[in-house]
């Protein structure tokens, strides 16, 4: 091996960590289900209507996308929904009972602190929002903060297009200065649009 | 006659600036777990955040503490001059507002304004 060719193989840059970052049921488990199975055949976890559903991050490692003739190799991570108030009498509300509601909402709380500390370790997030609602939440804006403050690429998936109500402008009105992505997981709209951008911004 | 109420703490930037991050976390916690609604003049860094969740996440109980709502605006970039030439970016933080989530509900918030309701138990 030239010497030319061994510095560059030695500085070239590492594969590119990213996490599905967001407040719960935005659809962030639904989107990682999609760019595994679009890429390598198989599935990150379970979904459910109850919110929290995904307690514990997820990695799955060397996922290649190509798109507009660019590839990108990423270690993708699924992270529990983040939030700042867990009170299991909304899981009670949802149909489950009072043991089954205190056992999720205390690792839902754990799920919690384990997607903030990953928050150290990525090169990049996509943080998913879902379209039908206030893009203005705290957990939107710490993460959009965490990003720009450690000069991290931040890519904004708005969620759930295949629903009335949606309006990812509002999305884009609330946080201009990033790029966006309007999609819908469960339906696969705009999915090849959004790998474009994942090759443009992680690659 | 006795007043019955809320009450809320409006803390300064200048004390906030004297405080390390732990300190206004473990402030803000106290506070809010006793039902008070605070308002920082000046809010957290993101990283100032990430603590405040974490915490919180600890300290929820079942039957006593369900979390906090806390809304902020989104922080501002700046740069001064030397910032510019060595390529620095100033984070600036604004007005946030903290209380129980069980007593504190966000009606509506957009880029410069946020509006809440206030409930007694």
């Amino acid at each position: 091996m030239g010497i030319i060719k061994k510095m560059k193989s030695k500085f070239k840059k590492k594969r590119a960590r990213i996490g599905i970052y967001g407040p719960p049921n935005a659809g962030k488990t639904t989107l990682a289900n999609r760019i595994i199975r679009d890429w390598t055949g198989d599935a990150m976890g379970s979904v459910s209507h109850v919110p929290h559903e995904t307690r514990r991050a997820r990695r799955r490692e060397g996922v290649t996308i190509n798109a507009n003739g660019s590839s990108v190799t990423l270690d993708v991570i699924d992270t529990p929904g983040l939030a700042t108030k867990i009170d299991f009498h909304d899981f009670m509300a949802l149909g489950m009972n009072e043991e089954d509601s205190k056992r999720r909402a205390k690792e839902a709380t754990e799920g919690v602190i384990e997607a903030v500390k990953w928050l150290d370790d990525l090169d990049g997030v996509i943080l998913v929002m879902d379209a039908t609602e206030d893009p203005y939440t705290q957990v939107n804006v710490t993460v959009i903060g965490n990003m720009e403050a450690r000069r991290l690429p931040l890519l904004i998936v708005a969620n759930k297009i295949d629903l009335p109500d949606s309006s990812p402008a509002r999305i884009h009105g609330a946080f201009p200065q990033h790029p966006l992505v309007s999609v819908s997981a469960l339906e696969g709209q705009n999915i090849d649009l959004l790998y474009k951008e994942i090759a443009d911004h992680f690659g | 006659m006795l007043m019955k109420g809320i009450q809320m703490d409006l803390i300064s930037e200048d004390k906030l600036e004297g405080m390390t991050s732990m300190e206004k976390v473990r402030l803000i916690l106290d506070e809010v777990k006793s039902g008070k609604i605070l308002v920082l003049e000046k809010g957290l860094t993101p990283s100032e955040q990430n603590k405040l969740i974490e915490l919180t996440m600890v300290e929820i109980t079942p039957d006593n503490f369900s979390g906090i709502e806390i809304e902020s605006y989104p922080v501002k970039h700046g740069s001064s001059f030397m910032g510019k030439l060595l390529g620095k970016t100033t984070v600036k933080t604004r007005l946030t507002v903290i209380g129980p989530a069980d007593q504190l509900k966000t009606i509506k918030k957009d880029r410069d304004m946020i509006s809440a309701l206030v409930s007694t138990h």
